[in-house]
C-alpha cells in the first residue's frame, strides 16, 4: 500500500466524514416519514452493522448484506431493474 | 497520460465527449453491444445496430484519432425473448468478420434467470465456434454475487474456453477474487452511484494485485463519467503509486487482453 494511515485520514477523513453523516440524516429522514418501510430498510440496517466487523473485509461484508443468497437461476426474470437490496424469497 | 477506455457505450454520448477523452490521453476505445433502455422490436433493429457500431461510431471516434473497437450481442436484459434473442444470435455472424469486431460481448446475466443463462450458454458457443474473445457483463447489485457465479458455472462447463481469453467486468469486492481465482481477467465500472468508486477500485488494486484486473468508465446514457479512467488514475497518483503501476492499470493491462484479438491494432 502506497500510504500510511496518517495519509489515508489526511486524504480520505472528510470525504468518509460527508459520507456517513448523510447516512445517519437518510436514517433520520426514513424515521420522520410517515407508513410503512420495506425490506430494503432491514437490509440496510444490517448493512450498517457490517461496519463494526473487523478485519479488511467491510466492503465484501456490506456488499454480502445486500445480496441474494440463493444458488438456483430463477424461473422467469420478474422485470430488468435491481432495487440494491435482496427481498427475500418469494417476494 | 495515454489509456485505452475499454468499456463505452459512445452512441449514447455526445461528440464533445469524443473530444475530452481525447484531451485527456484516450488512444482507444472499446464499444460493447448493450441494451437501448428500450426493448427493440425485431432482429432488424439489432442488425442497424451493429451496422452502427462497425460502420458509423469508428468514423466518429477516428475524427479524434481515437481507435474505435466493439463486440457484438443481444444484451441479457433483452435475454428473457428466446425468440427473439435466437433471431439476433443469427444476425451476429454476418458482421463477425468486420475490421473492428473484437469477440462476443457483453454477455451475461441480469435477473439470473433460466432463460438468461439458455441465451449465455448460446453465446459462448458462438463465441467459442468462432474462436472469438469473450466480453461479460455480471448483474446490477443485490444480483451480482449469484449471477457471477452462475457465469463462472457456464464458462467452466464449456471446455473449449480459455479463461485466460474471457473479461468479467464490473466486479466489486465481493466477486474479484473468484473471478480472478477462476482464471478469468476482471474489470471494475467507475460509476458514480453504483458499481465501484475511484478510491475503491484503487483499494482493490493493492489488495488483489495490478494482473488481469482493467479500469473502464462503461459511459452510457445512465449517470456515467467518460472521464473516470483518467480521473482515478490521477487519484493513483495522489496516493504515491508509480507512473509505471498506473500505466499498466489503465493502458499496459487493456492492451495485453484485447492483443488476444489479432484486429486490435493501435
Amino acid at each position: 500500500m502506497a500510504m500510511n494511515r496518517q495519509k489515508v485520514l489526511d486524504q480520505y477523513f472528510m470525504d468518509a466524514r460527508h459520507k456517513l453523516i448523510d447516512i445517519a440524516a437518510f436514517l433520520d429522514r426514513v424515521e420522520r416519514a410517515e407508513g410503512e418501510a420495506d425490506f430494503r430498510l432491514d437490509a440496510f440496517r444490517d448493512a450498517v452493522k457490517r461496519l463494526e466487523d473487523h478485519g479488511e473485509d467491510r466492503a465484501h461484508d456490506v456488499l454480502m448484506a445486500f445480496s441474494d443468497p440463493t444458488e438456483e437461476p430463477i424461473a422467469v426474470a420478474p422485470g430488468k431493474g435491481a432495487c440494491g437490496a435482496w427481498p427475500g424469497e418469494g417476494e | 497520460m495515454r489509456f485505452i477506455e475499454p468499456h463505452a457505450h459512445m452512441v449514447s454520448r455526445t461528440t464533445d465527449d469524443y473530444a475530452d477523452m481525447a484531451t485527456a490521453g484516450c488512444v482507444a476505445l472499446c464499444e460493447p453491444a448493450f441494451w437501448a433502455g428500450f426493448d427493440r422490436g425485431s432482429a432488424d433493429g439489432f442488425r442497424d445496430y451493429f451496422r452502427q457500431l462497425t460502420e458509423y461510431e469508428p468514423r466518429r471516434a477516428a475524427n479524434y484519432g481515437i481507435k474505435h473497437f466493439t463486440w457484438l450481442c443481444i444484451n441479457p436484459k433483452e435475454s428473457e425473448d428466446m425468440a427473439l434473442a435466437a433471431d439476433v444470435l443469427d444476425v451476429i455472424p454476418e458482421f463477425m468478420d468486420c475490421p473492428n469486431v473484437l469477440g462476443i460481448g457483453e454477455i451475461g446475466l441480469n435477473k439470473n434467470s433460466r432463460n438468461e443463462i439458455k441465451v449465455l450458454e448460446q453465446h459462448v458457443d458462438l463465441a467459442a465456434s468462432h474462436d472469438q474473445l469473450i466480453l461479460v457483463h455480471t448483474p446490477h447489485l443485490e444480483d451480482k454475487h449469484k449471477g457471477t457465479r452462475l457465469i463462472l458455472d457456464v464458462l467452466k462447463n464449456d471446455s473449449r474456453i480459455n479463461p485466460e481469453r474471457v473479461m468479467i467486468d464490473h466486479v466489486e469486492e465481493h466477486t474479484i477474487g473468484m473471478v480472478l481465482d477462476a482464471g478469468h481477467w476482471g474489470g471494475m465500472t467507475l460509476y458514480p452511484e453504483s458499481k465501484c468508486s475511484p478510491a475503491r477500485a484503487i483499494d482493490m488494486i493493492e489488495r488483489f494485485g495490478s494482473d488481469r484486473l482493467w479500469w473502464d468508465a462503461a459511459c452510457d446514457w445512465g449517470p456515467s463519467v467518460p472521464l473516470a479512467v483518467p480521473r482515478t488514475a490521477c487519484e493513483m497518483r495522489r496516493r504515491g503509486h508509480e507512473e509505471s503501476l498506473i500505466e499498466k492499470v489503465i493502458f499496459e493491462n487493456p492492451k495485453t487482453f484485447l492483443s488476444q484479438s489479432e484486429r486490435f491494432q493501435l
